[in-house]
């Protein structure tokens, strides 16, 4: 077979000939035309509507804009959302506390522990308990490796939207380590539903810190390397730096959070001004941006995951013995033994698991910081074992709904990699 | 790029960006489970619009106002200096069912102060419709559209009220009303239906298709070619090229 090679001829639409040969076609009058001539078309009356997705891989899930450009130019974009509607909080509302933990980690399936955890700790402060030191150390060990699991992700597939695809390998293979992590823990790699009202569903298995502490250990290589890849990378800073701008206060008044806010100059992050589960304690950086763009927010998702390290590390030094869950007979069931040797445990038992847990009439707001940003947990109850209304307040629906003034008067290609740096997850947007 | 509570890597942002957060963490709070500044204050600036004040979940303020004055407190409470709740952190709708009036909630946070507040106003069934503060936090836009969507409130001023995460000619009401049932109110065979007679048309806002040459985009030989108009403008326009 012999080597084939193809030719391009700039500027001319190529012609074959009756012999397969390659005509040279006239040059389109003005089309060439570099003199600033007198022959331009008016191309500035012709405005173009342009759908972009739902299917479309650069839009990280089933989002659709609808833009209406300018020659190249994004004069307008109308995002439209709700493909991946699936009512959860609506079936949260036909479901008692514990069984609402499944729903939980399918928002949010880049970062499920995140979830896990803020749910129960929402329904924990209505009901005023207070879960154990082991369980809240590692409750924080689990929302930190899962922020990194979201912005390795992030990572790879943001660089893959800016054309350059081996930090996606180098970031899956970490992410990999991770998804091993959840399974050996939890059972599953994706929808983990780790968490109970009042602790965990279960201690940790024998060794697991150990991996943690390895790949506590081994990430920052890979950090490294992707760092050296992509951060001084002339491309990568052209798709990146003075794209998708937006200053400190129109972040703050379009709602923005987590690292798009930062990016922007924000230095607003819910582990340090309304710290929950000792994070004050913690010694950790937020790396706060100056410019607001793209490149911005991928320095702070960047630094952020060695901040991650950082508390990981922590919290493995720390991580104290005794009991993960709490002692509390409003939620924990009774021990196995206990259950078959007296009657009263039996039926303690027997109306935990039937009735399930009861939360106190009120309602509780419990801001935490995932990794997209500020999320927070309503719940409304009632007195009864299922909520009155459950509310998710998604980072990523809020974030996403500044994509409008991001894009505006940017070029075509800029959307793609503006909607990449918000970070967005649809499953947590549609709900 | 700068360093919050900058221990190892201590960098330094343009000026303008520092008043923004005072730095450090959190150490102290001057929100008790009986004491919140903002409600002290707003039972003297506003004496007869604090209807109810509770404590819910340990320390969390919530204040209840009446719903045609919402716009003049959340306003107030933004710009005060010594409030400042810049940063609307979630807008929602709670309906307790039974026929009780449906609660439009507001969670504010002050950046500054670090400090949250629960505003809440109560809607009778009969009158669901409020001003919109969208002109106060752009953050309100898309979240008070969820609210419209799921519960049928109407908000007074939005620019832009549209369904958000249901189609725009979904008819079977408002999903997270307590009287809606969960499976909907069509019998599925009628959900299907309609799935399956969706005009593409049905796709656009009329917005949208104003922008768009309608003829070009929408051939005009049925609808088949809607997609194949899309594709077109997506590999350029200019067939002679």
């Amino acid at each position: 077979m012999s080597r084939r090679t193809v030719e391009y001829v700039v500027g001319r639409s190529p012609q074959l000939g009756v012999d397969g040969s390659l005509v040279e076609a006239p040059v389109l009058p003005g089309e060439l035309d570099l003199s600033g001539g007198t022959a331009e078309p008016e191309l500035d009356s012709e405005r173009m509507l342009l759908n972009l997705g739902p299917q479309h891989p650069a839009t990280h899930g089933v989002l659709r804009l609808v833009l209406e450009l300018e020659g190249e130019t994004v004069r307008r974009c109308i995002p439209h959302i709700g493909y991946l509607h699936s009512g959860f909080e609506k079936q949260g509302e036909y479901r008692t506390w514990n069984q609402i933990i499944p729903l939980t980690d399918r928002m949010d399936y880049l970062a499920p522990l995140i979830y896990n955890c803020a749910f129960a700790m929402s329904v924990e402060q209505l009901m005023g308990i207070q879960v154990t030191e082991r369980c809240k150390v590692l409750r924080v060990m689990c929302m930190e490796l899962d922020r990194i699991f979201s912005h390795l992700l992030w990572l790879g597939t943001t660089a893959i939207d800016g054309g350059a695809i081996t930090p996606f390998f180098y970031c899956f293979q970490e992410r990999e380590r991770i998804y091993k992590l959840h399974e050996a823990f939890t059972g599953q790699r994706i929808t983990t539903s780790a968490t109970r009202i009042g602790g965990m569903m279960a201690d940790l298995p024998e060794g697991w810190t150990d991996e943690l502490q390895h790949f506590v250990n081994t990430l920052s290589h890979t950090l490294d390397e992707v760092d050296r890849l992509l951060t001084a990378n002339s491309i990568w800073i052209g798709r990146n730096q003075g794209v998708g701008a937006m200053g400190p206060q129109d972040a703050i008044n379009h709602g923005l959070s987590g690292p798009n806010l930062r990016a922007s100059g924000v230095a607003y992050d819910v582990r340090k001004d309304n710290p929950y589960y000792d994070y004050e304690t913690y010694d950790f950086d937020v790396p706060v941006g100056e410019h607001g763009d793209c490149y911005d927010r991928y320095l702070v998702r960047f630094e952020e995951m060695r901040q991650s390290l950082r508390i990981l590390q922590q919290a493995l030094d720390r991580f104290p013995d005794g009991p993960i869950n709490v002692d509390d007979p409003r939620v924990t069931l009774p021990g196995k033994a206990d259950c078959m040797n007296d009657m009263e445990s039996m039926i303690h038992h027997f109306k935990l698991v039937v009735e399930g847990v009861k939360a106190p009439p009120g309602d509780c707001y419990f801001p935490v910081e995932s990794s997209k940003g500020e999320l927070s947990m309503y719940v409304v109850a009632d007195g009864g074992s299922k909520p009155v209304r459950w509310r998710v307040r998604p980072p990523s629906f809020v974030n996403l709904s500044a994509i409008s003034k991001l894009v505006e008067g940017s070029l075509l290609a800029d959307v793609i990699m503006v909607n990449a740096s918000l970070d967005i997850v649809l499953g947590e947007i549609d709900r | 790029m700068a360093y919050r509570q900058g221990d190892s890597q201590p960098g330094s942002g343009p000026e303008t960006l520092r008043p923004l957060v005072p730095s450090g963490a959190r150490t102290s709070t001057d929100v008790t489970p009986e004491r919140h500044p903002s409600v002290a204050a707003l039972r003297s600036q506003f004496p007869e619009a604090v209807l109810h004040h509770e404590v819910s979940a340990g320390d969390q303020h919530v204040v209840h106002i009446p719903p045609e004055r919402n716009l003049q407190i959340l306003g107030w409470l933004k710009n005060a200096d010594e409030h400042r709740y810049d940063f609307l952190a979630d807008l929602t709708a709670v309906d307790y069912g039974g026929g009780r009036p449906l609660q439009v909630v507001y969670q504010l946070w002050s950046i500054w102060h670090r400090r949250a507040l629960r505003v809440k106003c109560a809607l009778p069934l009969t009158a669901l419709a409020i001003d919109s503060v969208s002109g106060l936090w752009q953050a309100a836009d898309w979240l008070e559209r969820e609210v419209y969507d799921m519960f049928g409130i109407e908000f007074r001023g939005h620019p832009d009220l549209r369904r958000i995460l249901m189609p725009e000619n979904y008819a079977e009401g408002h999903p997270l009303r307590k009287d809606f049932p969960l499976r909907g109110r069509f019998s599925r065979a009628e959900q299907t239906r309609r799935a399956l007679s969706q005009d593409p048309r049905d796709y656009y806002i009329p917005e949208e298709l104003a922008i768009a040459d309608e003829p070009q985009v929408f051939g005009g030989e049925g609808y088949s070619s809607a997609a194949k108009g899309s594709g077109n403008e997506q590999g350029g326009s200019n067939p002679q090229r």
